[in-house]
């Protein structure tokens, strides 16, 4: 929105060529205190996450702050792969350690190594192929899954809300009472906090007495025993997905709804009298229409799973072995648990690359053809 | 024209099963927050072994308000349910009077720079909080403060732990301005006109004229500020550190010692979620429109 054409047309409308006096000065006085609180309150932090990304920062120090240049980028975004062979005897023979598996040289004493161009980088991931094994190092290792964890939380998440939301929106796409009732049900967890959500959830999934173990327990004569939802690796992160969507929809159910709702009846009238069944009309006029609520949707969804953070803080403290930990977890717990506000910034910033990577998605997908 | 379909059009077979997916899916929306209220009634070791059956929905057995009793007695429940009632209504109302008065100024005044004050504001709607978070807790600790000692004003540095801190930074907001500005546009100019003709100045035509009309924008600035002040965690969690200050959302914390006592846990979360649910069925369908509004975004 770069211009504002309306006010335009409506000054030139008016016929006035000159501000009325003091006009001018009054409608900066009652903007003013807006202009001033986002000034201070967004756009200075906003600029100073990016400043502060290169510098050592802390919360509260002794020392002066210094600019450190790309360091804490470098520490977020290393990635390198190292390549080992087995350690050989005398005779060049792979050396076969006591367990049967060859043996390699330890990675520590190549990244405790100043001289190693891999010197205090942390392993990620080990794979072995032909002999050989890999490792991948990073400079953070526990951002790096923090960011997988994220990307595949989002992964997940956009096409299965985004689905279901819709299924939410047909049902409720009439108007009658009843169906206002359920449309109010759907939209409750919406407006309630996540906070509160996190924790009821967390007892839901509790491996003792968590409502969603006796269920599934019942439900199967006992098939599927107690899990751990939230206490292992696998299923953890799942289990916060599951939370996440049931929370959200009917967020997007609303925002499926009216979009469903400026499509024009007589297309649909058009289509039966064409004889179009119910599913030729969904996939002929109803998804057509809906083309820019799709990727609005998309996108709000997106970058809101992104965003991950309360129900982490709450129900998993990133755990267990980092399998829930997400961005904007890692944000906090450095810039803020272990007050280091410049490292803190340096995570803001690879956040809001990613946010603003999706809008400009968001934009390609929604130009004027 | 909507995309309404008449209900008769469906053949018996299809309506049947529409309604049964329906009810199936409010009882999975609905089971947990039941869950909870009723919960918050029974003794912990009630609540616990009536998970296994329908129980867990009902209120039946050794029903008491004792875990809302044992609520006041652990936390101090009524600080925090002030701080929060301080902290959400200072800052819908601060932004109710800051957002429509820069609003106005756009909307329906003339003044050099305002397209550009305008296009900078709508530019802001993509730098999400978390992004800011961390050099917003850097800044506000630096930022000094005139306090009261007695009656002696004493500047303080640091806004860190004070109900301030979670308000001041959140009273401007970007979509609030625009939800104003779209909604200031869509009155007729000529109101404007007759009342300066009357000799009415721009402020009491804001103030008499404009805001007495805007009835609906208000509602949906106010809905829109108020639920995510109420439920901010991430904010509150790491500017406040003592009780005096804290508000509901971080209260949860205290809960979780060494023996969770979960009819006190769903106790205090039916009691700062009742109020959100009660106003949100009074005005359920303000709600929702204001929720969908924020669906312009973007």
């Amino acid at each position: 929105m770069a211009a504002n054409p309306r006010v335009e047309a409506v000054a030139q409308a008016r016929g006035r060529s000159r501000l009325a006096p003091g006009e001018g000065r009054l409608g900066w006085l009652m903007a003013g205190p807006a202009i001033l609180l986002l000034i201070g309150f967004l756009v200075l932090p906003f600029i100073l996450a990016f400043g502060l990304a290169f510098t050592n920062q802390r919360l509260i120090s002794p020392n002066p702050t210094e600019f450190v240049g790309t360091r804490n980028f470098e520490g977020l975004l290393t990635v390198k792969v190292l390549s080992l062979e087995p350690e050989r005897n005398e005779a060049g023979g792979t050396v076969i350690g006591e367990d049967g598996a060859p043996v390699y040289p330890a990675l520590r004493d190549i990244t405790r190594d100043r001289a190693s161009q891999y010197y205090q980088l942390q392993e990620w991931l080990l794979f072995d192929v032909g002999g050989t094994r890999h490792y991948v190092l990073v400079g953070d290792a526990v951002f790096m899954k923090s960011l997988v964890n994220t990307i595949a939380f989002a992964l997940v998440i956009v096409p299965l809300q985004s689905a279901f939301g819709l299924l939410l929106a047909l049902l409720v796409n009439r108007r009658m009472r009843v169906v206002n009732l359920f449309r109010t049900i759907y939209f409750l967890p919406v407006v309630t906090s996540m906070v509160v959500i996190s924790l009821l959830w967390k007892f839901l999934y509790s491996p003792d007495n968590g409502l969603v173990n006796e269920f599934l327990g019942a439900a199967t004569f006992g098939a599927i025993g107690p899990v751990n939802w939230l206490g292992d690796p696998a299923t953890a992160l799942p289990a916060i997905m599951v939370m996440s969507m049931w929370q959200a929809v009917g967020f997007h159910m609303v925002i499926w709804l009216s979009g469903l709702q400026t499509i024009p009846s007589h297309l649909y009238e058009a289509a039966a009298l064409d004889g179009a069944g119910r599913w030729a009309q969904f996939r002929n006029v109803t998804w057509p229409g809906l083309r820019n609520t799709s990727v609005f949707i998309l996108i709000t969804i997106t970058i809101a799973a992104f965003g991950l953070f309360t129900q982490i803080d709450v129900m998993t403290k990133g755990g267990p072995l980092d399998s829930t930990s997400t961005v904007i977890f890692q944000a906090v717990q450095r810039g803020f648990g272990q007050q280091d506000i410049a490292y803190g910034s340096a995570i803001s910033v690879v956040f809001f690359v990613m946010v603003l990577s999706v809008a400009l998605i968001q934009r390609y997908l929604t130009r004027e053809a | 024209m909507t995309a309404l379909k008449s209900p008769t059009a469906e053949p018996t077979p299809l309506r049947v099963g529409r309604l049964t997916l329906m009810i199936g899916l409010a009882l999975f929306f609905v089971f947990p927050i039941v869950f909870m209220l009723v919960s918050s009634l029974k003794p912990d070791h009630q609540l616990l072994s009536d998970t296994s059956s329908l129980r867990a929905f009902l209120p039946i057995g050794d029903v008491s308000l004792d875990n809302y009793v044992g609520v006041f007695e652990r936390v101090p429940a009524l600080q925090f349910l002030f701080n929060s009632i301080v902290v959400t209504g200072t800052t819908v109302a601060l932004g109710l009077v800051v957002n429509s008065m820069a609003g106005f100024a756009i909307a329906r005044m003339r003044w050099t720079g305002q397209r550009v004050v305008l296009t900078l504001i709508i530019a802001t709607l993509i730098v999400p909080f978390e992004t800011i978070a961390i050099p917003l807790l850097l800044l506000v600790s630096k930022l000094p403060w005139i306090g009261l000692e007695g009656a002696v004003p004493i500047v303080t540095q640091g806004w860190l732990n004070s109900l301030h801190v979670q308000i001041i930074p959140f009273i401007a907001n970007a979509f609030s301005i625009f939800l104003f500005v779209q909604y200031f546009k869509s009155l007729p100019v000529e109101i404007d006109e007759a009342a300066r003709v009357d000799g009415a100045g721009w402020f009491q035509i804001y103030r008499r004229i404009v805001m007495p009309l805007s009835g609906p924008v208000i509602a949906t600035v106010a809905i829109l500020t108020f639920l995510p002040v109420w439920n901010a965690y991430l904010w509150p969690l790491m500017v406040t550190q003592s009780e005096a200050v804290r508000p509901v959302m971080v209260g949860v914390q205290y809960f979780f010692q060494l023996n969770v006592a979960w009819g006190e846990v769903m106790a205090y979360l039916s009691m700062i979620t009742l109020p959100v649910l009660a106003l949100f069925l009074a005005l359920q369908r303000a709600f929702i429109e204001s929720i969908a509004a924020s669906g312009v975004k973007g």
